[in-house]
């Protein structure tokens, strides 16, 4: 068993790798706890396929990936806004518009250019390629998320709870609404070379809503979420390293294999 | 001072006109009751004063200011709570969140927060303050958000339609809660539909059908052609008069 586990990370590449999917794991399951509460997985879905145009044009233009990728996110999430507000159409209409109008550019921009990255590993990640200049990043923007969160932990909760009231006792409603977009932005390309833009809701949803399962405290709730995201990142990566299968498929099938036991678990 | 003054007052809803240049003054330290059939504005009303509804002409102060200038001043408590009842919050943690002003940034709520415990007591739940969120009864869930207003240490309470949907000693402890706030010079504004003696207890009736029908003292507002003008029906009114005739105002 130790063996199993070990013989991988003598090869560098899965060192990296490993190290990569833990940081995407515990960034993705923090997150995961509000965006569950909040009802946001849906919307999360819309970010996560915005951020592909944005991808694409940063690519295009050579400016910074992360920097396209958030900024697409946060338009994708005031374009939700906005449909909702000037139409009568309910909140999942105006996001399935959004989220499919935004692929589409993403894909047309894409076959336009022919970048030298593959879109496959984009849109399913390949953990396995991750360099360590990506695992770099990958950590400063799970820790900018992580650190964000804690700090401002009271406020998060208070908003995602009850967003009228946030706003009554005179906090920044917006700008705490938005910088969750960029939370979720950020962590969407963070995971981008593990599960990739489309699996990545697999980590925003799974793990939080294992742990609403189980927690009765909001403090129970993140302990079982994190634990349920790392551990579903790590084994999806042995998955996909000893079966040579997708990485990101392997993590996302893991995540939901997770919640479904905890599920049957909890009926009993 | 005033706490409320608005003036020539308007709002819009597409082609409705929900607010017909309403005028009035509310004193500070006082209880107000504001009356009207459904779809009159009266929910329109408190949700402009927090600032969530611009109005289309007119305007208002709260507190002697802008809105913006007060918000965490006044405290609102909506007709109907939208949030997820299964939120894993405890009945303390939600009446902590009155405290998040005033605590600040980078902090946590202190366990014993002193505004925390006296809020829960005054609102009579502190036996529950450790349950869970989801296991409360409705009546039980409307005392948490008006603890959760008294521990915003608020000036002005606008409250819609507090007393619907509750029992009559809650009602009765409800109306106790407000007038202790009353003592301390606190302002009280609530939306309600119950016509009868409770109103007696009121400093103010501002009696609304979109446009303002009266405001003042309840004897004087509660005038029967002006519930006639309010409510349309002459069976009303004649409730209305019992309720007068109970209360002895004659
Ligand atoms: N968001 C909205 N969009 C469009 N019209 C609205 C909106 N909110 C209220 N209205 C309309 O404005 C009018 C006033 O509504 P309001 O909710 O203020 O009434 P109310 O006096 O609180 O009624 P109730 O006693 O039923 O609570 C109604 O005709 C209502 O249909
Ligand atoms: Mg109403």
């Amino acid at each position: 068993m130790i063996e199993f586990l070990i013989e991988p990370l003598t090869y560098e590449f899965m060192r990296t790798a490993l190290a990569t999917a833990v940081v995407v794991g515990l960034t993705a399951s923090t997150l995961s706890v509000f965006v569950v509460l909040r009802g946001w997985s849906l919307l999360g879905d819309a970010i996560s396929h915005s951020v592909l145009p944005g991808l694409a044009f940063s690519a295009a233009f050579n400016l910074p990936l992360t920097l396209g990728g958030a900024v697409a996110g946060v338009v994708a999430s005031l374009l939700v806004a906005l449909v909702e507000s000037r139409s009568r159409v309910r909140n999942d209409t105006a996001i399935g518009i959004v989220l499919t109008g935004a692929f589409a550019l993403g894909l047309v921009i894409i076959s336009r250019i022919r970048p030298t990255v593959d879109v496959f590993h984009i849109l399913f990640g390949n953990v396995l390629g991750v360099s360590p200049q990506d695992l770099l990043l990958t950590a400063a923007l799970g820790f900018v998320v992580i650190l964000l969160i804690s700090l401002f932990m009271k406020e998060i909760i208070a908003f995602t709870f009850d967003p009228l009231f946030t706003y009554v006792v005179g906090l920044p409603t917006n700008l705490i609404h938005y910088s969750l977009m960029i939370m979720m932005s950020l962590t969407i390309i963070a995971a981008l070379q593990t599960v990739g833009i489309v699996l990545v809701i697999s980590l925003l949803v799974a793990p939080g809503a294992t742990a609403q399962l189980f927690a009765r405290t909001l403090g129970q709730m993140l302990l079982v979420s994190l634990t349920v995201g790392v551990f579903s990142s790590v084994a999806g990566l042995y998955l996909s390293y000893y079966f040579a299968v997708s990485s990101g498929g392997a993590i996302a099938l893991t995540a939901t294999l997770v919640f479904f036991s905890a599920m049957m678990l909890k009926r009993r | 001072m005033e706490a409320v003054k608005a003036e020539g007052l308007t709002v819009v809803y597409g082609r409705l006109k929900a607010l017909d240049e309403v005028s009035f003054t509310i004193p500070s330290g006082s209880m107000t009751a504001v009356i009207g059939p459904n779809g009159s504005g009266k929910s329109t009303l408190l949700k402009t004063l927090i600032g969530l509804v611009k109005p289309a002409a007119g305007s208002f102060k709260v507190l002697g200011s802008t809105i913006d200038k007060m918000r965490g001043k006044v405290a609102y408590v909506p007709q109907r709570e939208e949030v997820y009842w299964e939120y894993p919050l405890t009945v303390w943690d939600v009446v902590a969140l009155g405290r998040i002003k005033a605590v600040g940034p980078l902090r946590p709520v202190r366990k014993g927060d002193r505004v925390v415990s006296q809020s829960l007591e005054r609102a009579g739940i502190e036996s529950l303050q450790s349950r869970r969120l989801s296991e409360l009864s409705g009546g039980q869930q409307q005392r948490i958000f008006l603890a959760r207003a008294m521990a915003q240490e608020a000036d002005l309470y606008l409250m819609d339609e507090p007393l619907t949907g509750i029992d009559a000693e809650a009602e009765d402890r409800l109306l106790d809660i407000l007038s202790d706030l009353r003592k301390e010079g606190k302002t009280i504004v609530m939306t309600t539909h119950d016509l009868s003696s409770t109103l007696e207890l009121f400093d103010n009736v501002l009696v609304l059908k979109n446009r303002l029908i009266a405001f003042g003292r309840p004897e004087e507002a509660l005038k029967t052609e002006n519930l006639v003008q309010a409510y349309g029906s002459e069976r009303v009114a004649m409730h209305l008069s019992d309720v007068r005739r109970v209360a002895g105002w004659r």
